[in-house]
């Protein structure tokens, strides 16, 4: 009696019908119980973490894990409010994880430290949606890819819906993903482009701007002077040194301009995050979860964009599944590209271009290996190839087969000279 | 330049450390302001009926959560409520050890937990209570977050208790899986930081440059005697000058305007590229052809800084005007003299050596202090004729003038009301033949107060919150007040929709889904924030939300 009576308005919700709902939806004690019964996985025990942890607390989910490799810094403790001055340099996933469990009675959450590559299908298998609150594009491509891979059509139960929050300041987006049905996040990948690299020639030669300045200091005046250190970027003493030399070089080259925080947000790539905006995205993408583990209501097709900087605005539409998705279509991308640059420079764009960003890739033809870079023996001999023509490797529309350690699939690109 | 260069490394304090990730955003000054703001958070008025405590007021906590933890000073909360069992399935500020305490004091118990640096307290009483005992009790806060639906009275004596200190007021609703919100600002509220896109900042003057400027130009005139590797690090901006002269040389000294004479002149910018290196081109040159389209317009005054520069405030200063109007004034006198505004001074990153790089910056950063200068003289001089004795600080002059081009003034509004003055009601109506507006779920909330009033003051049974007869007869009764004055009838759709809506709400009982009243608390605190920090644009007046769509409108009621 004294649950029902916690969650007497959620189970108003699953226990009654509203205009919007499934006509064939059941609402009542079943769908309580299969929401009891979902076990879930939230990606992440950040600032979108500890708030997805709480609210699916809160949304009567009673099985939910965790995976997060990180500890606990102090430049967290503006927004993942799970976590205080005395947490610091513990571990995320388990802070976060025993503190919701104290708070919400009856919940059973499961932290995993470590990263999400060190888990098979076997283990992904076992969750019905998976919930993910990442600042890394690679984490997310890389789940995106495996959850694709284990879609099997004579079993339903392969099928995780993905639901996938970001942020950036006071800007976030949230979507709702059926890995081999609806648009992915390798489909969408475009529309989240890196930031344009500096040159380097600027770097080495011309800087013009205080970030220049820093990205010296970090790219070459460290391997210049401290080459037997490796560069940590939590280390103050490390990031101090970065900013002497990048201080040095700009009086040299009378550019105003490089504070402490520059080079720190430089060296590190800080986006800046707020509580405010991670409770929005994270919120949006549990109300998906509760919407998609119970059926109370129709869930989001597909994508949701916030941009808070004036007044509220958000838009909701339905990106497209591509046919030419490297992980969830069936025909190689279009790469349209100069057939005079070398293997090198193409390898050296594929890192960069909005559609591809691979930043250790390795390529081959139906035929033959373009360039591999392992083992050691292969790398040698196919280094040669990176100073050659891809006019003088392949014929203009020939397909490449892409692959990167950081994902575990092929990617097929077609390559047609300009 | 001395400052420019600090000569000894300075590490962040603890504090910098901690809200590195927002300072990034709002820097030290709306730092300071945060952490100078108490808001108080009214999230109960008293129970409906023996069953229901009232509002949960989850939409209440999660805000402060948001503004707790970026280091506002303090906060307080105002609940008479008494903690339920209900309350712990959707509050996460409250644990089992809080059941039948009070919800005010435990609330704020744990939110102090989650930065050390935040003052909180509480009144586990209604606000009338405390208005009856201190009527100026409100005027010590910088933001009141009120939780609804709370009874109109209530609404009312608070809303006016904030309006006369100039107190904004944001009113906040989250039931089932809809939310709505609204925000009463002081009648004139301005904004110098509105934090405009960069790109629409550029301000780079090449249809009339300066004297100092055309120097520059001038120094490049021989172009075609420069060897490749000098020729493809001129920076774009003379490039751009150099042809601009080549241009007018040819077209009886007039520039190239409209969008074909533009086109054209692109071609003459990127057919005078060198192609015989090995790069086949000159990035330069592709920067100096990208901008031409939207770099080569003539200085337009936006509408909107137009428009505040004819508003009385601006026009009529007084000795106890406020800052930003003696600023405005003295900015609008320059625009008036140079048919511009301050230049901004700042210069995009180009292809550039870096000494003629770092002169040319020099040149627009020298100009936009002579600019400041200027309109610093306008203001010593306006101070001194209004007997002004505190000189406005030369840093706040500064700022404005940088952001001159998109200052913004939003004129605040009373937290509106179907039944209240004729624009709200005009508004209303236009949305209403829209079938893709969220206003009716505004107005299935406008209902909801009525029910919930109407509770309160014993006209109607706690079983209301989900009659459908009730509702029905409410709903007729505010369509037929905004159908009144001349205007015809809603038609049958739009009160469908409404019902629709009004189901909705009804499903939950007046209700709280934790993560509709998250999303809705982050919302709310975004704007809490833009408010007391008066940096980027806060929402003028009215946001809708609607969970079964994932989607939200703005609307100026």
């Amino acid at each position: 009696m004294a649950t029902a009576d916690r969650w007497t308005h959620l189970y108003k919700v699953l226990s009654k019908s509203g205009p919007f709902s499934d006509p064939d939806w059941v609402p009542g004690d079943e769908t309580i119980k299969s929401l009891e019964e979902s076990k879930i996985l939230v990606i992440g025990a950040g600032g979108l973490g500890c708030e997805i942890l709480k609210n699916l607390a809160l949304s009567g989910f009673k099985d939910i894990h965790v995976i997060d490799m990180d500890t606990i810094d102090i430049s967290n403790l503006n927004r993942q409010f799970l976590f205080r001055q005395s947490d610091i340099g513990k571990p995320k996933a388990e802070v976060a994880a025993a503190f919701v469990e104290k708070r919400v009675k009856g919940v059973k959450i499961t932290p995993y430290v470590g990263k999400i590559q060190d888990k098979d299908e076997g283990y992904y298998m076992q969750f019905k949606i998976v919930v993910c609150g990442l600042d890394s594009i690679e984490a997310r491509r890389w789940i995106n890819s495996t959850l694709v891979g284990m879609v099997d059509m004579d079993n339903p139960e392969s099928l995780k819906p993905l639901i996938d929050g970001g942020t950036e300041g006071f800007k976030g987006q949230a979507r709702v993903i059926l890995p081999s049905l609806t648009s992915c996040i390798e489909c969408q990948l475009d529309m989240h482009a890196p930031r344009p690299a500096v040159p380097l020639c600027t770097i080495a030669t011309i800087p013009r701007q205080p970030q220049h300045c820093i990205e010296w200091a970090h790219q070459i005046a460290w391997q210049d002077k401290r080459k037997d250190d490796a560069f940590d970027s939590d280390d103050m003493e490390h990031i101090g040194w970065v900013y002497n030399a990048a201080l040095e070089r700009s009086k040299e080259f009378n550019i105003p301009g490089v504070t402490f925080q520059m080079a720190q947000g430089v060296v590190k790539n800080i986006i800046p995050a707020i509580a405010s905006t991670n409770a929005v995205i994270a919120a949006a993408t549990t109300s998906e979860a509760l919407k998609i583990a119970t059926s109370c209501n129709p869930f989001l097709e597909n994508y949701m964009m916030y941009a808070g900087e004036e007044g509220v605005y958000t838009y909701t539409f339905e990106a497209e599944k591509k046919s030419d998705c490297p992980v969830c279509g069936n025909l190689a991308r279009k790469l349209t590209v100069n057939g005079d640059f070398t293997l090198e420079e193409f390898i050296e764009m594929l890192g960069e271009r909005p559609e591809a960003q691979l930043k250790k890739p390795s390529l081959r033809t139906e035929e033959k290996t373009l360039y591999q870079r392992f083992p050691p023996q292969l790398e040698e001999q196919t280094r040669a190839n990176l100073k050659l023509k891809l006019r003088d490797l392949l014929t203009s529309g020939q397909e490449v087969a892409v692959s990167d350690p950081a994902y575990t699939i092929d990617f097929r690109f077609q390559l047609v000279f300009a | 330049m001395a400052s420019d260069f600090p000569q000894t490394q300075v590490g962040p304090s603890s504090k910098e450390r901690k809200y590195d990730r927002q300072l990034r955003l709002w820097a030290a000054s709306g730092q300071q302001a945060l952490e100078e703001s108490r808001v108080l958070l009214v999230n109960s008025d008293g129970p409906w009926g023996d069953k229901s405590t009232g509002v949960s007021g989850v939409v209440g906590v999660e805000t402060l959560k948001n503004l707790v933890l970026p280091g506002i000073g303090g906060f307080t909360i105002v609940d008479p409520a008494v903690v339920t069992e209900p309350d712990l399935g959707v509050n996460f500020f409250l644990e089992d050890e809080s059941l039948g305490k009070s919800r005010a004091e435990e609330t704020c118990r744990l939110l102090k937990e989650l930065n050390p640096d935040v003052e909180g307290s509480f009144y586990s009483k209604t606000i009338a209570e405390i208005l009856k005992e201190e009527p100026d009790f409100v005027s010590q806060y910088r933001l009141v977050l009120l939780s609804g639906p709370i009874k109109h009275s209530s609404l009312q004596s608070l809303c006016s208790a904030a309006k006369t200190p100039g107190v904004p007021v944001l009113y906040t609703r989250s039931v089932g899986f809809y939310s709505a919100f609204s925000l009463q600002l002081p009648a004139v509220f301005p904004i110098v930081e509105t934090h405009p896109d960069p790109e629409s900042t550029q301000d780079l003057r090449l249809l009339n440059p300066w004297p100092e400027l055309a120097e520059a130009e001038a120094s490049i005139s021989n172009l075609d005697s420069l060897d490749d590797h000098h020729h493809g690090h001129v920076p774009y901006v003379l490039l751009l000058l150099h042809y601009l002269e080549t241009w007018k040389k040819t077209h009886n000294g007039n520039l190239p305007l409209n969008y074909k004479e533009k086109t054209e002149f692109r071609d003459l910018v990127r057919s005078s590229a060198r192609t015989n290196n090995p790069q086949g081109g000159e990035e330069n040159y592709d920067e100096a052809v990208a901008a031409v389209l939207k770099s080569l317009n003539p200085f337009s005054l936006r509408s909107s800084t137009r428009e505040i520069f004819e508003l009385d405030e601006c026009k009529n200063l007084t000795a106890s005007s406020p800052e930003f109007w003696v600023i405005a004034s003295a900015v609008s006198e320059f625009y008036e003299q140079h048919k511009v505004l301050p230049l901004p001074g700042s210069l995009p990153d180009m292809k550039a050596q870096s000494a003629d790089y770092v002169s040319l910056q020099n040149i627009y950063k020298t100009k936009a202090r002579k600019d400041i200068a200027d309109v610093t003289k306008i203001i010593r001089r306006t101070e001194s004729q209004l007997g002004r004795s505190v000189e406005i600080p030369e840093k706040d002059i500064e700022v404005f003038c940088k952001n001159a081009s998109h200052i913004q003034v939003i004129r605040g509004r009373d937290i509106p009301q179907v039944d209240g003055d004729a624009q709200t009601q005009k508004r209303i109506r236009t949305e209403l033949n829209n079938d893709e507006s969220l206003i009716p779920i505004f107005i299935a909330f406008q209902v909801l107060d009525i029910v919930v009033t109407g509770i309160q003051e014993g006209k109607y049974p706690e079983g209301s919150l989900d009659d459908e007869a009730v509702w029905s007869s409410e709903l007729d009764r505010i369509l037929g007040a905004l159908a009144s004055d001349n205007s015809p009838p809603i038609d049958d759709d739009a009160r469908d929709r409404i019902l629709e809506a009004a189901r909705e709400l009804r499903r939950t009982e007046g209700g709280e889904i934790h993560n509709i009243s998250s999303l809705t608390g982050g919302l709310v605190a975004q704007e809490s924030l833009k408010v007391i920090t008066r940096q980027y644009v806060p929402l003028d007046n009215t946001c809708i939300f609607n969970g079964i769509r994932s989607s939200s409108a703005m609307y100026n009621l």
